[in-house]
């Protein structure tokens, strides 16, 4: 009886830490949540009010009333098309050249661990290469091309891993389908395996694109802290991106300058959401096509 | 259906040349001149790809020979023990010292901080979601804690330096503005999903056999997850840590921001420090010289600064490959 009844208590006592924790763990899920909707709450709170169409169509300036980040706006789609422009037939070729072509060999496995390891490159350091091999060494100063260049490398690794991962998911069979009807092996690629791969492609280049946006903050390396008051007409222009100016901003101690940065933030932001909605638009409208 | 259209034309091109009935001989050589040029094609196009794919061995090169062939630069002035013995790292100012280990010290103490936070979190996270939740909760809650990872790292730094600094200053009324303790907050807050992820998915990679007797046995879900799947996925889980460490190495510009300018060699986390990552971004600012003794500091502390994320990197993925093979 004694006994009996020590088991139950234990057993309740187990249990109620199971719930507890169960809580717990619960929480440590949500925390990161929560912790997103303060940050919108904040920016959209500071810079809600700064952010109009003034803003988006003026130059950086002294006076925070008439400061706006047009130049800042327009580098950054200059150095992302230029670095979409580089980075998609690399990403895809290199995607398709481990997936499809390099047998397992020694090469393929020295590219594949190269590759894994560049992704855990801290971003700053591409910066620190851009800055030594683009702007000093090859001479293209601190130009848009330098920096569309360095956002190439860094976004490199990202694409092809997952593009690598879009190829993998075309089944085996269709590819054998295509060899037995006597396809050669870049028909093969060409005519089956990247039309069905690339939604999955797209949706890679697209994110890591927009990953490359908000971490451009490191072409500080090749820009520096420029007060631009033109649209980089050219390649061969200086230039500043969105992160970049935010950044200038958020390291004045001026009130006013902080909530210009949270005006930037917004916008920012809402660029970003733009690319990860056409990401999903992309891959719905792709897999319905494919159905058909 | 568009192969087998493309298949046909190739195998029907020669029957098209052959009906107007010219030679037999006139025939073969029109079908090995379209074999050879489809064969130089397909030779061509492997080319190419491959020489798509060495871009990448080329980009590890390039660091690697630019940033020590910069730092060569540094050491032809400053003695390797200073470097990395010295304890005062002024290089700006008269007389000038380059002991790199305040800077090493800064990134460190931000790096741990963020690593109690994100270890824990992670963790709880990462029970939650391989136990506890329902397929579709699991669906839907692993998509939003990644959604962490994507947000620009300016934009945490904003966030540090203008809201979690004020509320930490409440509790520790003389904090300064710039400090150690809410970057590595909000570090730790971005690196939760890198956490969470891996070490769900060394979790998830545990046989059901494991959990089902550890049930028989009488066992509740807490039991099972700590004692059973955390014990079973421990090499996942330090993967996830390492590879977590590096990236909050990395990590750049919450650091610039909120953490200082102010190289010094302390552990103390309420107090302005800097990190190798916020140096490099400070002599980047002013567009330096090359040539100059600061523009070479910044090569030096970025070719360590590689080193030990690339350390950190190949251990990490030496755990992750232990725990693939087990399972």
């Amino acid at each position: 009886m004694e006994n009996g009844s020590a088991v139950r208590r234990n057993m309740r006592t187990r249990r109620a830490k199971g719930r507890i924790f169960s809580v717990l763990f619960l929480a440590c899920t949500m925390v990161g949540t929560l912790v997103l909707v303060v940050l919108l709450v904040d920016v959209l709170r500071d810079g809600a009010r700064w952010f109009d169409w003034q803003f988006i169509t003026s130059f950086p300036s002294r006076d925070p009333e008439k400061a706006g980040l047009l130049s800042a706006l327009f580098g950054t789609v200059w150095v992302m098309a230029l670095t979409a422009l580089f980075a998609f037939p690399l990403g895809v070729g290199t995607a398709v050249y481990l997936e499809e072509y390099a047998p397992d060999t020694r090469l393929r496995r020295l590219i594949q661990t190269n590759i894994n390891n560049l992704a855990g490159v801290p971003s700053i350091v591409y910066g620190l290469l851009g800055l030594s091999l683009f702007v000093q060494f090859l001479g293209l100063g601190r130009s848009v091309l330098a920096g569309a260049l360095t956002l190439t490398l860094m976004s490199l690794p990202v694409i092809i891993i997952a593009a690598q991962e879009a190829i993998r998911s075309v089944p085996e069979t269709h590819r054998l389908g295509a060899f037995a009807l006597g396809a050669a092996r870049w028909q093969v690629v060409r005519k089956i395996v990247l039309p069905s791969a690339l939604p999955g492609i797209l949706t890679g280049t697209i994110l890591a694109m927009s990953r490359a946006i908000g971490e451009a903050a490191v072409l500080i390396a090749i820009s520096a802290l420029v007060y631009l008051t033109f649209i980089p007409t050219g390649p061969q222009d200086r230039f500043t991106v969105l992160p970049i100016q935010i950044y200038n901003w958020v390291s004045r101690p001026q009130d006013e300058f902080q909530h210009l940065a949270a005006a930037g933030i917004i916008l920012l932001l809402i660029v970003l959401l733009g690319m990860n909605a056409a990401a999903i638009i992309v891959r719905n409208r792709y897999q319905k096509s494919s159905e058909e | 259906m568009k192969l087998v259209g493309r298949g046909t034309r190739v195998e029907s091109a020669p029957t098209k040349v052959a009906h107007p009935g010219p030679s037999t001989t006139a025939k073969e050589s029109l079908t090995s001149r379209r074999r050879r040029r489809n064969r130089l094609w397909e030779v061509g196009v492997s080319r190419l790809l491959l020489i798509c794919a060495l871009v990448s061995i080329f980009t590890t090169l390039g660091i690697v020979i630019m940033l020590v062939w910069q730092t060569v630069g540094f050491f032809r002035e400053v003695s390797f023990l200073e470097f990395f013995t010295g304890t005062k790292w002024t290089p700006m100012f008269e007389p000038a010292n380059f002991g790199v280990l305040p800077l090493v010290a800064g990134t460190f103490l931000t790096a741990a901080i963020a690593i109690l936070v994100a270890l824990p979190i992670g963790l709880g996270a990462a029970i939650y979601l391989s136990e506890y939740a329902k397929d579709r909760v699991r669906r839907t809650l692993k998509p939003t804690l990644e959604v962490l990872a994507g947000v620009p790292t300016v934009v945490y730094g904003y966030f540090a330096l203008t809201f979690v600094t004020p509320v930490l200053q409440e509790i520790f009324p003389n904090m300064i503005v710039f400090n150690a303790l809410s970057a590595g907050l909000v570090m730790g807050i971005m690196i939760i999903p890198m956490v969470s992820s891996l070490s769900e998915d060394a979790m998830y990679a545990v046989p059901r056999s494991l959990r089902d007797a550890a049930y028989a046995l009488g066992s509740t879900r807490f039991e099972v997850a700590i004692r059973v799947v955390m014990p079973a996925a421990v090499s996942g889980i330090v993967a996830a840590c390492i590879l977590a460490l590096s990236r909050a190495v990395g990590e750049t510009m919450i650091v610039a921001i909120a953490a200082g300018s102010t190289p010094r060699l302390t552990l103390n986390p309420v107090e302005s420090i800097q990190t190798m990552t916020a140096y490099i971004v400070q002599i980047s600012l002013g567009e330096t010289p090359h040539g100059t003794v600061e523009y070479y500091t910044i090569f030096a502390v970025g070719l360590l600064l590689f080193f030990m994320t690339l350390v950190m990197n190949l251990i990490g993925q030496w755990f992750v490959k232990r725990y693939r093979h087990r399972y």
